[in-house]
Parts: C-alpha cells; sequence; structure tokens
C-alpha cells in the first residue's frame, strides 16, 4: 500500500508538472490577450511529434532543444499574423479561430505521421533505473522529467519576478494602455509572451511524448482538462494554475489505482432493486470515473468559489 | 463593416411584411411536400433527412451563438440525449403496448435535451464569453465520459439500436418506407424551424440580441443577463434534442459519438460557415456541410483538412459567413455600385484560384508521399490526374502558389477600392452600411 502510494505521488507530481508546463503559458496568454488559446494542446502535440521526428534523425538532445524553439516561432507567426487580425473581430472569432487552428493541427499531424502511435523513445543514455522504492525501479527518464520541469519552473519565476522583461509584462497583464504609453512595444511583448508560451507547451510534449503516448489524438482530450486547471486555479493566476495541476495530476494518478466502487462499499444491489439503464452507477470502479472527477471539480469549483483557487476575479 | 453586419439585429436585416412572410413558408411548406414526388430515389430521401437534422441542429447552436453570442462547445450533448432517450423510448413504447406512435418521439428527445439544459444550464450561463465556452467544453468531456461508463444506458461503444416499425401506426403508416420518415422529418424540420423563426421575433429573442450586444446596458433596463442567457441556453437544448430525435429516427440508433466532440465541433462549422447573423445562414450553412461532407470525400482523401482551412478562412476573412457576406451586397446594390464589385471579384478569382489549386496540388502530392507512400504515384484528386513522383508536379504547384499569391494581393487591393467606392458614395447619401 505504501509503495502504491510513494510511487503514485511521484507519478502525479510529475504529469502535474507536465500539465503547468502547458496551463502556465495558456493562463497568461489568456489574461494579457484576453484569448483562450484552443489549440495550445496542438502545439504540445506538435512538439511531440518534433520532438520524435528530430530525435530520429539527430538525436533526443537535439529534438529538447529545437523542437520547442521551431513550434514557438510557429506560435509566434500565428499571433502575429492572424490572432492579431482577428482580435478585432471579437472574442468568440477568435476562440473559433484558435479552435479551427486546433482542428487542422490535428489532421495535419494525421496526414504526416498517420493515426497509430510513433514509436518515440527516450535518449539511450538515460535508459536505466534511478533508485528503487521496495521492487519498483523508478526510470531516471523520469526523473530527468522532473528536472527539467521544475527547471523550467524556476526559470519563469526569475525571469517574471526578477527580469525587466518580467516586470513589463506583469504590467501588460493588467494595465496594456499604459505600458504603451510608457514607450514598450506591446504588440511585441504579446507577440513573445505568446511565442514562449506555445514553447513551453511544445516543451512539454517533447518531454512527454516518450512516456505517454505519442500520438495523433493526444491533443484533444487534453485541451479540456487544461481548460479545468485555469479555471480551478483561477483565471490569470500562475500559482492558482500551479497548484490545480498539480492537484489534478495526483487526483487523476491516484483515481486510477484505485479499485473501489458503491457495491464494495455497500455490497452488491438485490436481486430485486431495479435492473434497468442505471445500475451501472453501483458497479464502476473509481478507477473508471476517473476521467471525470477533474470536470466535476470544475462544477463544484464554479459553484462554491467562481473565482477559482487563487483567482482575485469571478469567472 | 462585416463587424456592423455580424452584430446588427436580425429584424433590422430582414424586414417582412406580413403578407411576405406568410408566402415564404408557404412555399417552404409546398416544397416539403412536393419534395419526394421530384427525388424519388430512397438514397435522396435518406440525404433529406441527414440535411434535415442537421437544420435544426444548426438552427438550435444559432440560438446561443447568433443570438445570444454563447459559443458552445459542447452543444452536440443535447443533441445525443435527445437522441438516446428516443431510441430507449422506442424501444420501451412497444415493450409496454404505449398508444404513442413515431411523430411524437421527437417530442421526447426535444424534452430530454430540454431537461438537460434546465439542469446543466444555470451553472454554465452564469458568464458569457470565454469561460461560458470553456465551461460548456467541461460539461461535454464529462458527458462523454459518463456515456462510457453507464453502458446500460448509453449502450458503450457500439450504442443502442431499435426498430422505428415496431410503435402503433400513426394513420396506417408504420415508417418502414424512406418516404414516410421524409415526410416525418420535413414535418418537424418546418414545425422546428417555424418556432425558432418564431422566437426570434418574440420580446425574448430581442432580449437576447441585447444580452449578446452589450449586457450591462440590458441590467439597467431591469433584466437580469443570467436568466436571458440561461432561457437562450433550454430553447437551444430543446431543438437540438429534437434534433438528436430525428437522427435516431432515421438511423434507429444512437451511439456515444452523437454527444461527442466531432458532433459539437460539426455543428460550430456549419453554423459559423452559414452565417450566425440572419436567420437563414445556419440552414444554409447545414446544407453546405453536408453536401460536402458527402461528396468532398468522393474526391480527396483528406477533405477534413480542406474543411477545417475553409473555416479559418472564413473566420479570418468573411466572419458574416455565407449568409453574412452575401447580405453585406445590400449596400453596393442600392447606390448602384454592385456591378463594378463584381467585376473586381472576377478579376481576383483567377489569381486566387491558381493559389488555390497549386496549395491542393501540393498537399496531394504531400498527402500521396506521406500516407500512400508506396502506392502508383499517378493519382487522381478533385478529377485531375498527376504524377506525384515527378518534379514538375512540384514546380507546376510552387508556381501555382506565387503567382496566385503575388498576382492575388494587387487584385485584392482593386476589390478593396471598389469597396471604398461604394461605401464614400453610402455614406453622401446616408444610406447605412
Amino acid at each position: 500500500m505504501l509503495e502504491l502510494v510513494i510511487i503514485s505521488a511521484l507519478n502525479g507530481v510529475l504529469y502535474g508538472l507536465l500539465l503547468f508546463l502547458m496551463a502556465s503559458g495558456l493562463t497568461v496568454v489568456f489574461s494579457m490577450l484576453g484569448v483562450l488559446n484552443f489549440a495550445h494542446a496542438g502545439f504540445y502535440m506538435l512538439g511531440a511529434f518534433f520532438g520524435f521526428q528530430i530525435s530520429k534523425w539527430f538525436g533526443f538532445w537535439w529534438a529538447l532543444l529545437l523542437a520547442p524553439i521551431i513550434v514557438g516561432l510557429i506560435g509566434a507567426a500565428v499571433e502575429r499574423f492572424a490572432l492579431r487580425d482577428i482580435h478585432r473581430s471579437g472574442h468568440v472569432a477568435e476562440l473559433l479561430f484558435t479552435f479551427g487552428l486546433a482542428y487542422v493541427i490535428e489532421e495535419v499531424v494525421q496526414i504526416i505521421w498517420g493515426k497509430d502511435p510513433v514509436d518515440y523513445r527516450g535518449p539511450p543514455s538515460l535508459d536505466f533505473p534511478a533508485f528503487s522504492i521496495f521492487s519498483t525501479n523508478y526510470p531516471s527518464y523520469k526523473v530527468f522529467m522532473f528536472a527539467v520541469s521544475v527547471a523550467v519552473f524556476v526559470a519563469l519565476l526569475v525571469v517574471i519576478k526578477r527580469s525587466r522583461i518580467g516586470l513589463v509584462v506583469q504590467a501588460s497583464l493588467t494595465h496594456p494602455q499604459m505600458v504603451a504609453h510608457l514607450g514598450h512595444n506591446v504588440g511585441l511583448v504579446f507577440t513573445l509572451v505568446f511565442g514562449v508560451g506555445i514553447g513551453l507547451a511544445a516543451l512539454a510534449g517533447v518531454i512527454a511524448g516518450p512516456i505517454l503516448q505519442t500520438q495523433s489524438n493526444m491533443a484533444a482530450s487534453l485541451i479540456a482538462l487544461l481548460f479545468v486547471i485555469i479555471v480551478v486555479g483561477g483565471l490569470g493566476s500562475l500559482a492558482g494554475a500551479f497548484v490545480a495541476s498539480l492537484l489534478i495530476g495526483l487526483i487523476q494518478t491516484f483515481a486510477v489505482s484505485l479499485d473501489g466502487s458503491l457495491a464494495s462499499l455497500f455490497g452488491p444491489l438485490s436481486p430485486d432493486a431495479p435492473q434497468f439503464l442505471i445500475r451501472n452507477i453501483w458497479t464502476v470502479t473509481i478507477a473508471q470515473v476517473a476521467p471525470i472527477i477533474p470536470y466535476a471539480l470544475l462544477i463544484l469549483v464554479l459553484i462554491l468559489r467562481p473565482m477559482g483557487l487563487f483567482g482575485t476575479r469571478e469567472t | 463593416m462585416t463587424e456592423l453586419l455580424s452584430s446588427a439585429p436580425i429584424s433590422r436585416v430582414v424586414p417582412w411584411p406580413r403578407l411576405r412572410f406568410y408566402a415564404v413558408w408557404a412555399m417552404v411548406a409546398v416544397v416539403l411536400a412536393a419534395f419526394p414526388s421530384v427525388f424519388t430515389s430512397a438514397s435522396s430521401l435518406t440525404t433529406f433527412s441527414l440535411v434535415g437534422t442537421a437544420i435544426i441542429f444548426a438552427l438550435s447552436y444559432n440560438i446561443l451563438l447568433g443570438q445570444t453570442g454563447l459559443l458552445s462547445f459542447g452543444h452536440a450533448v443535447y443533441y445525443g440525449i435527445g437522441a438516446f432517450f428516443a431510441v430507449h423510448s422506442m424501444n420501451l413504447i412497444p415493450q409496454y403496448g404505449l398508444p404513442v406512435p413515431l411523430p411524437f418521439v421527437p417530442l421526447i428527445g426535444g424534452v430530454a435535451g430540454l431537461l438537460l439544459a434546465i439542469l446543466t444550464g444555470w451553472i454554465s450561463t452564469r458568464r458569457a464569453g470565454t469561460v461560458f465556452s470553456m465551461i460548456s467544453l467541461g460539461i461535454a468531456e464529462l458527458a462523454v465520459a459518463l456515456a462510457l461508463i453507464l453502458t446500460d444506458f448509453f449502450g458503450g461503444e457500439d450504442g443502442i439500436s431499435t426498430n422505428r416499425t415496431k410503435l402503433p401506426a400513426w394513420f396506417g403508416w408504420h415508417f418502414g418506407p424512406q418516404v414516410q420518415v421524409y415526410y416525418l422529418v420535413a414535418f418537424w424540420v418546418f414545425i422546428s424551424a417555424l418556432a425558432m423563426y418564431a422566437l426570434t421575433r418574440t420580446p425574448l429573442g430581442k432580449i437576447c440580441n441585447a444580452v449578446r450586444d452589450n449586457p450591462e446596458r440590458v441590467q439597467f433596463v431591469g433584466y437580469d443577463p443570467h436568466v436571458v442567457r440561461y432561457l437562450a441556453f433550454c430553447f437551444a437544448g430543446l431543438f437540438a434534442g429534437i434534433a438528436g430525435a430525428l437522427a435516431a429516427i432515421s438511423f434507429e440508433s444512437a451511439n456515444f459519438t452523437d454527444l461527442g466532440w466531432v458532433k459539437s465541433g460539426a455543428v460550430i462549422f456549419s453554423t459559423y460557415i452559414g452565417g450566425t447573423s440572419i436567420f437563414v445562414g445556419p440552414i444554409v450553412g447545414a446544407i453546405f456541410f453536408v453536401y460536402l461532407s458527402l461528396s468532398l470525400s468522393d474526391y480527396t482523401s483528406v477533405w477534413q483538412l480542406y474543411f477545417g482551412l475553409l473555416f479559418i478562412l472564413v473566420v479570418r476573412y468573411a466572419p458574416g459567413g455565407i449568409g453574412g457576406t452575401l447580405l453585406m451586397h445590400r449596400m453596393p446594390l442600392r447606390v448602384g455600385r454592385l456591378g463594378g464589385i463584381l467585376k473586381t471579384y472576377a478579376i481576383a478569382a483567377i489569381p486566387t484560384l491558381m493559389l488555390v489549386a497549386g496549395f491542393v496540388l501540393a498537399v496531394e502530392t504531400i498527402v500521396h508521399h506521406t500516407v500512400n507512400a508506396n502506392e502508383d504515384p499517378r493519382i487522381k484528386a478533385f478529377g485531375v490526374s498527376f504524377d506525384a513522383s515527378s518534379l514538375v508536379t512540384w514546380m507546376i504547384a510552387v508556381v501555382l502558389m506565387l503567382i496566385g499569391y503575388f498576382v492575388g494581393r494587387l487584385t485584392w487591393q482593386g476589390v478593396t477600392r471598389a469597396w471604398d467606392d461604394a461605401r464614400t458614395i453610402a455614406s453622401e447619401r446616408g444610406i447605412p452600411s
């Protein structure tokens, strides 16, 4: 039991960190530009596939370096040449545009790499067990993922809190007009932030690809989860996104390893109870309902605390 | 310009005198009644059932998107729940010998959609805009996940099937032959479209427009935007449920994909491409979408890609959709500049088509090399044969795209100039654009 708890906690925190790599870009872009980027998970998927392709050609370490940069540049180009003009048509048009973009990215990935999962592996130099807990070997690749995520998190924190560009970004979050009047190029800051946010998502894709499956449907289910994270954490709050990412990561990981059900709690339904249509509720296990827990959490948060865990404004 | 139009209230766009109103709806009824005598084949009647349900579904979606300004990513949930309730009631009615004939089953689906919307709507319509969209997506994911868990009700991956002919006969009709199903669908399409049109004319419909355009002022007038959005949401759920039930009747089955992602995406595409600013927009969009999805797949294997790109282009360059773009041309027509504008279109069309042809050629060639790499390189797309492995093909594609792009830019400047002219004249004469 203890073994299960420790391994699940490690995996959960790791998954949460990956989620945060994506959610951080999404939530910052949302509070700065007011754009909810539906294609964010699509760029994560592009990162994974670019990582796969580059690591096939040049090796994993090049992929780790190049894929986020390339995808980030694509993201910056999308902001500069499309989103900026669509901004004038209002939020609905922007959201629809990124929705269409997510759809096109999925189609393009399917055309180039097919619908089946690709054989994306981590570097052979990390292919050994780092340490073992009880009887389980913990792969060193996962330790490496930990290190990358934490490093990015710390770097992000330092840049935002300590550097000049971080100050401008923080100011543009709340007072873009004032920042522009002070002589800063807010448009450039927006493009930069968008590109970096996309690059972080792509980085998550590159390092998560070998562990999770690299497949053309990996984005579609993820984007809703990211929305849950930024709503639960509070819109525009990086700290909230961090906590919510870890929370969702842990919940998801623990739920799939638990096996209880209403039937195991109260005993099976008596044979003369109504057997019609809804008896499943009695027998589904916690592992089976794992996918719905985040959305149930979303609805609970919206009812009980609409501004999210760390948000200042009501959603 | 387009922005103004897309936010213009429905009523100003279509100033129907009474008589024309009755004439149009009577004409629609006659066309619907006469359709099977013109298109007698069962396949065209099946296609109509498909189109008809898509029309109701798109119109119901436009209550949210066009009228109230709510962009929902999970509208198929209400469609799907309507379909499942219809299928289950079609199974239960003969089993318990209830005296409910088939034409009333869509009502059951509609009520199911309505009840679900009543349940989920209150939380999700608290806020409009982006937050609403996110919550609708969350609810959609929740519904799909639940559908795969509650296998007794939703039938798991296989879905639930039924037999529509087992229900009590309705004036001798058992709805076995396709033509009888056609009339059932046509009847419900007519009733639903009429009801939804009427809804846009009621005070509720007007206040929905107001909530879309300026919720703060609506609050000052004394209405609660939340309640207005909630009511619109419930109506949308009702008609989506009817559409789902009709689909279940024509396919005699329901599947968890009915409430899933693909279905929600399809209704967003068809409604927006058709145009959200006028009532017939979603109808045009639904016909267009069903037609393209049925016919494009014969021409190319990657039609979804083209469809996605088309959608992006519409969002980027023609936010009014097909309907809104057509309506936009009433202004130049009134100032007598439509001919000039159409001429610039015709000129701009040539390089634009070259650009498109070059792009399609490039895409099809790439598709050949990635998807069917081991097959014969002489491929055929859109009825044109070419050799995908030859350098000439690549050259042609690149040249077409380059010429199309640079010449196209020049010709589109001509279009802009013609529009500016027309706009200047219109503002001189005081004609609203």
